[in-house]
């Protein structure tokens, strides 16, 4: 047992609690007090207890990091989401498969973020990092594990915690306290990805970066500089909105690649419940900038940056409470912190809401009634209309929380999620993003160019009759049909096209400002490719043979999936699409190995050649044991066309345990289309067992033959001394008999053995499980140097196949990279303007 | 009027709309009985029924029959009522499906036996999983 490890792990914990607390209570000092030695000493505690703190964190994240690595199984954490057999890159993504992990994720971008503000912004330091540390001693809290005496009640949930002390009913613990399981349970399969290594620390970094612009916004309302924090926020503000859109796109196309519910979007809580945060981040970017060229929506501003942070401490309280418990197939569990959660949601959503309502009278804005024809009027506009566009999707989400609320009036409400939650928020959201697109394009002129009515008009002219030949182009090219649809192609169509003319005059003077026309342009791209892959997704896997896949499916089942025998080619998509066979994934190295050319051992992730393999250009010799990863089957299907040939290897985990079949598709993309492939049924391993009746021939060797129509040859026969791994004694004889079968894609060999051990005679038959055949060496003649062969055949392996195109989804892709690059060049240029104010000394 | 006012009471017109909407489309958590007379009186609306799998003393499950090939399979639920109701499902059984405490099924009744659409479980807590494979 390491104790130790676990005890420092513990204090840094304590450690991260009080240095925050240390932290907040020295900055709030500097803050408050007006005596410029006391200030500045104050200061340097408050710099001082957070730099501490930031280091407590840091050792809590490598404490954990030890354990998991070290595989110390008596720790639960590790136990419970990490076995020996994970790479190092995995066992990071263990750190986020718990709750604990995630919060400490949190806490160390909170630090990491702290520290670059203190060394970024000395004028704002002591009241932003107030605001930080009260954060961080939240969140240190999640995890404390603390028991308070004499209450019984529990702060936090400790990651460094026992196993025995997590389960204390646990009956091998009363019998042996000391006990170490030899492995852990490992890290559920579907988050062995490698987009699950990068997707939550990138998200995480987007829910942390919130924190800034509110931290800012909360000082300037504490230090009565109502006008002054929008600069140094405002760069923040467009980091956060980047990252966060980025981490949440991530996540999106994780799901696309790896579950199979055919899309990227599923408006389950848990994603809407970071959705709905960007929206209004993203309309609070916009007020900002409004409020830095013309003084006005410094209100909307503050409202709409607090809004953020809420919703971000709102959403974490949602999918981490337990009270989406029944309406989230992510079911998260209730680790007991729903308490804490709701406090820590309430005390910013209070100390907020108090503090703008103290300063609410003083807070500068302008009488006047902005005209229709001002950019800001339009701009604020766009930013309510996203502003609603987040309320359409909070307000359902909360339905379990409104049926709490409801119940501690005591009415009973028996409200439910909406049964088709894709149609549901679909049908609302299409339309606010046809007047986000709209808006996007009309606002760049406004925001550009001085205008009325005639100007606009004569503006306005050019990109619109563009909009319109594009826009007739693409309706008639891509067939949209649907009403709906076609007016969401006309709005992205003519952002993309109002958003190019900004973007090219914009250039040709100042390149630097061109981050807003920039991302609008991603934005129209990612409208169109929404529409289009996910409106007109179309399954493509059509059963055209005219026979049932089996009676005992359904309908739908039947029409819309195809099966395929192994090397039996056949059309779909335009291609000729051909199944080879079941494949096994190596766990240390790339490629896939034929399941026909190793043999099981008792271990499912270990297997032995059967002959020399090469895969992905590494050698594994006839005999070698080799390491796969044994929940997975991946299915070989070629895809021909004009002498071209493309593999997709769709996967399949077949766990007994659990009950299931997982499948994920795998994506052939081709530049108008993604075509996205998953099995929808396989052979069970049982499935195999049902052989014809044994056919016997006398072949010699060298002699062709037929084995289930495929031409065989019998190239030799030798004597071997082991079989199995098991030596043979002085007078038993084996012999192994190799034989060649001609497939129709490349040899295939089977190696049956006969043997006489103890004086009996023993067959060993080998199986070609592609072909559908097993081979057994029946008997030895050598008086006719004849040797017996038994044949038997079964059908042919087969997969059932699901397949749908996704028209366009690269245009989606390309317009969030565009959208990102639009952020990432607003930010540069506020960052520069930032650094200029801080030379003269103003910040 | 001023424009801000106009613009006020859109807002909160949408805003209205949004919540009546949202009540509207939003689905209901009953029990079987309910849901069957439900079906009954003409509403085909799905809904959500929560409960348990049928299980014996031992805590096994019971009832589960797979369809053909795994794709699809159905088993028993004892909604909080005790009202038992055969469930069929035209996918494959969801990973974690056998060790769930707690199961909502989200279809409607299409005569007498009700057709989910979807599943979702609710596992136990890892703290209260008390079982180590040595």
């Amino acid at each position: 047992m390491h104790y130790f490890i676990g005890d420092l792990g513990h204090l840094f914990v304590i450690t991260s609690f009080i240095t925050s607390l240390v932290a907040a209570f020295a900055y709030f000092k500097a803050t408050t007090l007006s005596d410029l030695k006391e200030k500045t000493l104050w200061l340097q505690n408050g710099k001082t207890g957070f730099y501490l703190h930031a280091l407590a964190v840091l050792g809590i994240c490598v404490t954990l990091f030890v354990i998991i690595a070290n595989h110390y199984f008596e720790y639960h954490y590790a136990y419970n989401y990490s076995d020996r057999k994970l790479p190092v890159y995995y066992l990071i993504s263990t750190f986020w498969n718990g709750q604990e992990g995630s919060f400490m994720l949190w806490l160390f971008w909170h630090a990491v973020l702290g520290i670059i503000v203190i060394s970024t912004n000395t004028y704002w330091e002591a009241p932003v990092m107030t605001v930080f540390a009260v954060v961080q001693a939240f969140l240190a809290s999640m995890i404390l594990g603390v028991v308070i005496p004499g209450l019984d009640v529990k702060i936090g949930s400790s990651p460094f915690i026992l196993l025995r002390d997590a389960m204390r009913d646990a009956p091998i613990f009363m019998a042996q306290p000391e006990f170490i399981p030899k492995d852990g349970n490992g890290l559920n399969p579907l988050l062995q990805n490698y987009w699950m290594v990068i997707h939550p620390p990138t998200l995480f970094l987007g829910f942390a970066s919130t924190l800034v612009p509110f931290s800012f916004c909360i000082a300037g309302l504490w230090m009565k500089k109502y006008r002054d924090w929008v600069r140094p926020a405002l760069p923040w503000a467009l980091f956060s909105g980047a990252i966060l859109g980025l981490g949440i796109l991530m996540g999106g196309y994780w799901a696309y690649e790896t579950l199979n519910f055919g899309g990227y979007w599923n408006w389950d809580p848990v994603e809407n419940a970071v959705y709905v945060p960007w929206l209004v981040l993203v309309a609070a970017i916009h007020t900002m900038i409004t409020y830095r060229n013309s003084e006005t929506a410094l209100k909307a501003s503050i409202i709409l940056v607090i809004g953020v942070f809420v919703l971000i401490l709102y959403s974490t309280f949602l999918t981490r409470s337990g009270i989406l418990g029944d309406a989230s197939v992510h079911s998260f569990t209730d680790l007991g912190l729903s308490g804490q959660l709701f406090i820590y949601l309430f005390f910013f959503l209070g100390a907020a809401i108090i503090l703008a309502i103290a300063r609410w009278r003083e807070i500068p804005s302008s009488e006047k009634e902005a005209s229709v024809y001002s950019r800001e009027f339009w701009i604020f506009i766009g930013a309510v209309t996203l502003c609603l566009m987040g309320f359409q999707v909070l307000m359902p989400t909360s339905i379990p929380v409104w049926n709490k609320v409801l119940g501690f009036f005591g009415v009973t409400s028996k409200l439910a999620l909406p049964a088709d939650q894709i149609a549901f928020y679909s049908k609302f959201q299409l339309w606010f993003a046809v007047v986000v697109g709209l808006l996007s394009g009309i606002g760049q002129f406004f925001w550009w160019k001085k205008i009325d009515a005639d100007r606009l008009k004569k503006e306005l002219t050019t990109p619109a009759l563009i909009t319109l030949i594009l826009f007739a182009l693409i309706v008639t090219i891509g067939k949209v049909y649907t009403p709906a649809y076609i007016v969401l192609t006309l709005a992205g169509v003519f952002t993309l096209v109002s958003n190019a003319k900004i973007l090219f005059s914009v250039l040709r003077s100042s390149p630097g400002l061109s981050g807003g026309a920039v991302a609008h342009i991603g934005v129209g791209m990612m409208l169109l490719g929404i529409m289009f892959s996910a409106g007109y997704s179309k399954i493509v896997s059509l059963n055209n043979t005219g026979m049932l896949i089996s009676k005992e499916f359904s309908q739908d089942f039947n029409r819309d999936n195809l099966l395929l025998f192994v090397n039996e080619p056949r059309g779909m998509w335009g291609y000729d699409i051909e199944y080879l066979g079941e494949r096994l994934e190596p766990r240390h190295n790339g490629g896939y190995i034929r399941k026909g050319d190793v043999t099981p051992t008792g271990d499912r992730d270990l297997v032995v050649a059967k002959r020399d393999i090469v895969a992905d250009g590494i050698t594994y010799k006839a005999n070698d044991t080799i390491d796969i990863k044994g929940e997975n089957t991946f299915y070989e299907i070629q895809l021909r066309k004009n002498n071209k040939t493309y593999t997709l290897y769709p996967r399949a985990q077949i766990n007994p345990e659990m009950g299931g079949l997982l499948v994920s598709p795998d994506i052939y993309k081709t530049v108008s289309a993604d075509l996205y492939t998953h099995v929808s049924s396989v052979m069970k391993p049982s499935e195999g067992e049902e052989w014809s009746k044994l056919e016997e021939m006398k072949v010699k060797i060298g002699q062709e033959f037929y084995a289930n129509d495929y031409v065989s040859v019998l190239q030799s026969v030798e004597r071997i001394f082991e079989v199995n791994g098991i030596k043979l004694d002085q007078e038993d004889v084996a012999v192994k008999a190799k034989i060649q079968i001609r497939g129709e894609n490349g040899d295939y060999f089977a190696e049956p053995i006969f043997l006489i051990k103890d004086k009996m005679a023993g067959r060993i038959p080998d199986e070609v499980a592609d072909l559908g055949l097993r081979l057994t060496l029946l008997n030895i003649h050598p008086e006719t140097n004849e040797f017996a062969l038994g044949i038997n055949t079964r059908q042919k392996d087969w997969v059932v196949i699901k397949a749908l195109e996704k028209p366009y989804i690269n245009v989606l892709w390309l317009g969030t990279l565009v959208l990102m690059v639009g952020f990432g060049i607003a930010m540069t240029r506020r960052v520069r303007e930032f650094r200029k104010m801080k030379e003269k000394g103003l910040e | 009027m001023k424009k801000s006012h106009i613009l006020i009471l859109v807002i909160i017109a949408v805003a209205i709309g949004i919540i009546v909407s949202t009540s509207n489309d939003a689905s209901t958590y009953v029990g079987f009985d309910e849901a069957l007379s439900m079906s009954t009186a003409g509403n085909k609306k799905e809904i959500h029924v929560v409960g348990e799998l049928k299980k014996d003393d031992e805590g096994h499950v019971l009832g589960i029959t797979e369809g053909a090939d795994k794709v699809s399979f159905s088993f028993i639920m004892i909604d909080e009522t005790g009202k038992e109701q055969l469930v069929q499902y035209a996918q494959p059984m969801p990973a974690d499906f056998l060790r769930s405490e707690k199961v909502v099924v989200i279809g409607s009744y299409h005569d007498d036996a009700f057709n989910a659409s979807k599943i979702l479980l609710k596992c136990p807590s890892k703290y209260q999983e008390q079982k180590i494979n040595v």
